[in-house]
Formats: C-alpha cells, structure tokens, sequence
C-alpha cells in the first residue's frame, strides 16, 4: 500500500493532503492509496479523508491531540510496517518535514524530501526537487522495500473525491512517551487566507517605508483583491510583521498564482521562497532591483502613489 | 556537557552556480559557512558565555575539503576543536545522520546543533534523522535556547506559530534565523585557531552510504514575460496593471 499522513487542522482536511493523493497516484507505486489521520476527535477529518483515498486508517487518541514529531513518526512507522507499505508520503510542511527523518530512519529507508513530482523507473522511485536556495532542479531516486517521500505544497493538483468512497479502519498504536513537553504555543492567526493555500499573495519589503504604510498598502491591496499578505524577512526582522507571514529561505515556501511584490528588492534568499510562483508582478522605485529579472509584470514607480490607485482601481 | 556543532561550507546566496554534466560543479564559486550553521556554532558559545556547563565545544564537518574552511571559521569564532571526516561522496541527509551519531556518541556529546536548512541541498532532515538514530527528542526552527542543568528550554516555530517547549538532554537543536547573531571573528582569534586541533577523521572509519542516487541536476528558469509599465502616471499604470492580471494572466477576477 502506498501510506499518506494526512495533514489536517480546524477540524477539515488541508489541501495538501490531496495534493497527496494525486502524488501517489502519480508515482506509480501500488497498491491501495491509504490515508492515515492522526489527531483527536476527527471523524469529520477521516470522512473527508474516505471521499479521496482507497482506504482510510483514523487513529483518534488524547495523546494525538496536538502534534508530536516522535509520536508522528511512531505511528507512521508502525503502520507502514504493520500494512506492508512500498511508500510513506509525508506533507513538506515545517512538521512533516520534521518527523519524515525519523520515520525514515526507523524503517532504514530512504527518505526522498519535498519532492515536486514523483515517478517509477522500474523499482526505484524517482522524485525532482528543488536544490541551492530552488535555483537548481535535481533528479533523484531510491529504491527499497519501502521509500519515505515527503512532498512539496503546491506540486501536486488537489485530488477531487473518488466516485466511492474508502473504507474507514480504527487503527491502534504503541505510542512512546512523549519527551518534548510543550509549555506554551502563539498561534498567528490570520483573517485572511493561509499564505501556503492562496492563489495570489501581495507581499511587502522594506520599500514600503514604514509598518503603517505595510497595512495601507500590502494589507489594502490583499483585501482589495481577496490575497493572502506575505513579508519579506527584512520586514520581519523590523518588527513589523509577525514571522508567520515571511516568506523566503527561513519562512515560508510559495508558489501561487499570482505573487505581487511591493518594495521588495528580490534578494536570492527571498526568491528561494517565491520564485516558482506562476505570474510574479513587482513594484519597486529602483529599476535595477533584482526583482524585476523575474517578474512577469513590473511597474517601476513610486508605491505611495500606484498602490493607492491599485486599490481604488480593483475595487471598482 | 559537551556540544557537538554541525557546520558545511556552502555556495555564497548570491554566487552564480553552474551545472557540469549531471551535477552542480562549484569550482571557481564562492563558498561561506552555511549561516544557518553559523547560528548552531554561536549559540554554543552563548550558552557556555551564559554559564551553562559547558565541558568542550566540537565542530564536525562531513564532506569534501573546501569544509575546513568552515571549520576554521567556527574554530575562530571560538569553539575548541575540529573535526573533518573529508569525503568527495555524496550523502543524503538520512545516510549522513549516521556518521553524525557515530560522532556524537564516540564524543560524548549531549547537544547537538545543526542549522534548520542546508543552503546547499534544501533539506530539513539531518536533525531531525540524527535525533532518531541517537534516539534523542529533537527541536527544530529553535530561535530561543536556554540550558539549565540538564534541562533545555525555548522557543521553536511551528507550521502556525511558535511554541515554547521543555525537554530533558541529550537533545537535537536545528538553529536559524532570530536566534542569535553570529559574531565575527577577531584577528587575535583566528590566529589563536591556528593552533586549535582540526582532526581528519578517515571516512573509512563511517560506514554509511548514500541511499538516495542523484540522476541529475539543471537549472531551470520559468521564461518570464518582462513586461514593464511606465510608473509615471499611476492611474494609468494600475488600470494597466489590474487589465493584464485579469485579461492576460488571468490571476484576478
């Protein structure tokens, strides 16, 4: 079987766990397309789950209530060993790219990570990704009685329900204690669409000038158009912005349909984070930003004035 | 405790990188200590600055010699011995954990720190992979870190937000971005580095082989369509702007 950890939260399935899907079926790999959910109270989770997958296998447990690298990769290991599992696919967020090691490790199998696509060329799977801050695309591939893949948001399409849905299976587990205790957790909670699921993004840099001009104009923009706000870690750094919004190398990984950049400057680490957006469009004063090497659309101008009338404009 | 830090030499962000044959050749390219790492050596010199008891500091660098740079650098910035384990072969992360536990275990260390991401390969997993192998708890994206005793605290970021946690050593720390601010190293230190312990450890003595095969490599660029609009009169730049983001790229309704 082909075994996915399925990523959820609030309650519903998140789009990358059907981009999950869709990958797993790409990849050639046999078997039923099985989902497992891990967490408490999520039956409505795992029937979600059953309308896009073979089968469904719901751990629902106290001690899964919030994530845990170690009980996460416990769980996945021991289900992957106890269904005979050929492939473990993980999400490539921050905690699937976390515990998808361990998991690894604890099946002595190769771990294929934040893969972009994935195929079979006879028993190995083989998976791009992206390398040197996402300049570089390698080929890569392994091959093993079982191979861990996580897979990258925003690769894959999402897979839409099946025509009948999977079973559902109650799984249990041995769970190890968990040795991280967690004495406090901020959430950066958002009125707007998450920054990882959004179709357009405005984000802003340090030529936006000030944090009272960041929520003018990115923030007026984003609301004008339904986007999601992205920062720059300059940004960030400022003070201005929570971190959950950075967007490049040490924050977050893009790649929307529209990227709009406002006084960003574009350095590598930042493209590293967006650069595979599908239309990238700039804003900048400075003509040689590096920005504009990568922009579908620019306008070299003074934001003060354009992004005023961009608002005005999409509003109409 | 001793601190076992984690440091690779990698591609400068802005330096050109260019692919000969099937791989990324970095003949000619500049390389820098991988900042990320960076912030792992600094905090082992914070915490023992902090008073935490701190017995030794050891750098380790796994991979071709270009990374006795690195391991001078963080020699310089003031950690006490290096070790190299020089090797041409390529390693997934997963493959080279091994070598890290092996090293970490012969050394006696009770801390571990590694940068979160790898500026070269894109990959989160060492920490997480030598955590697993030592079966130790590990904490990853760390950008506050205390030690007392035996017992670690901080603050990490997760998938929405951050977390403060606890947890007892041996443990696996990724570092990054916030944590600290590396310093530089002073002329009076790196000359004193010179005379620091760098071992070169026989790759030989590690058995571990990569399980992950590279096919290939290339640099991909999207073929973007450049097109620039005259920011002079702002109104006419936006309604330009809105037109081609719905009509042309169709991105906005």
């Amino acid at each position: 079987m082909i075994l996915i950890v399925a990523e959820h939260s609030g309650g519903s399935l998140a789009k990358s766990t059907l981009e999950m899907v869709t990958a797993a079926r790409a990849s050639g790999r046999e078997g039923p397309v099985t989902l497992l959910v891990l967490g408490q109270g999520i039956g409505a989770v795992a029937k979600e789950a059953a309308a896009v997958a073979d089968q469904v296998l719901v751990a629902d447990l106290p001690a899964l209530a919030t994530y845990n690298a170690e009980l996460w990769a416990a769980a996945a290991a021991q289900i992957a060993q106890e269904g005979e599992a050929n492939t473990v696919i993980i999400g490539g967020s921050r905690s699937g790219r976390e515990f998808a090691p361990r998991v690894a490790v604890k099946l002595g199998a190769p771990y294929l990570e934040d893969a972009i696509s994935l195929s079979s060329e006879g028993a190995a799977l083989r998976a791009q990704r992206y390398t040197y801050l996402a300049r570089v695309t390698e080929t890569v591939e392994a091959e093993g009685p079982v191979v861990v893949v996580s897979v990258k948001p925003g690769s894959f399409q999402a897979a839409a329900p099946a025509a009948q849905a999977g079973e559902e299976y109650d799984v249990e587990l041995e769970l190890p204690a968990p040795r991280v205790e967690i004495t406090g957790r901020s959430v950066e909670k958002s009125s707007r669409v998450a920054l990882t699921e959004a179709d357009v993004i405005v984000t802003g840099g340090r030529g936006v000038g000030s944090p009272e001009n960041f929520a003018a104009y990115v923030e007026g923009f984003a609301d004008a158009i339904g986007a999601g706000v992205g920062a720059t870690r300059a940004v960030v750094d400022a003070g201005w912005r929570p971190y959950a919004e950075q967007v490049g190398q040490t924050g977050k990984t893009v790649q929307p349909g529209a990227y709009i950049a406002l006084g960003v400057s574009g350095a590598v680490q930042h493209l590293s984070g967006m650069g595979k957006s599908k239309n990238i469009i700039a804003i900048n004063k400075d003509a040689e930003a590096p920005i504009f090497k990568v922009a579908d659309y620019g306008i070299v101008g003074d934001l003060n004035q354009i992004v005023p009338a961009l608002i005005e404009a999409a509003k109409k | 405790m001793k601190i076992l830090t984690l440091v690779r030499q990698v591609p400068d962000a802005e330096a050109r990188i260019k692919i000969q044959g099937q791989t990324v050749d970095l003949d000619g390219t500049t390389v820098v200590i991988d900042g990320m790492d960076e912030y792992g050596v600094e905090e082992a010199l914070r915490l023992r600055e902090g008073g935490a008891q701190v017995e030794e500091i050891i750098a380790l660098a796994i991979g071709p010699k270009r990374n006795e740079d690195a391991l001078r650098t963080a020699l310089a910035m003031g950690v006490d011995r290096a070790i190299h384990i020089e090797t041409d072969a390529r390693y997934d992360a997963v493959s080279l954990s091994a070598m890290v536990a092996q090293v970490a275990q012969q050394e006696g260390a009770g801390l571990i720190l590694v940068g979160g991401q790898e500026a070269d390969w894109d990959s989160q997993a060492l920490g997480a992979a030598t955590a697993e192998r030592l079966g130790w708890p590990q904490l990853t994206w760390t950008n506050e870190l205390k030690v007392e005793g035996d017992t670690l605290s901080g603050r990490h970021d997760v998938d929405d937000g951050n977390e403060s946690f606890r947890a007892s050593l041996p443990a696996v720390v990724t570092t990054q971005q916030g944590l600290n601010e590396p310093r530089y190293p002073t002329l009076p230190n790196i000359m004193k580095a010179k005379k620091k312990e760098l071992r070169k450890d026989d790759p030989a003595s590690y058995p571990s082989q990569s399980a992950v095969r590279l096919v290939g490599a290339e640099i991909q660029t999207r073929a973007r369509r450049n097109h620039m609009i005259d920011g002079k009169d702002p109104q006419a730049a936006a309604a330009e702007l809105l037109n081609l983001l719905r009509n042309e790229a169709k991105v906005l309704a």
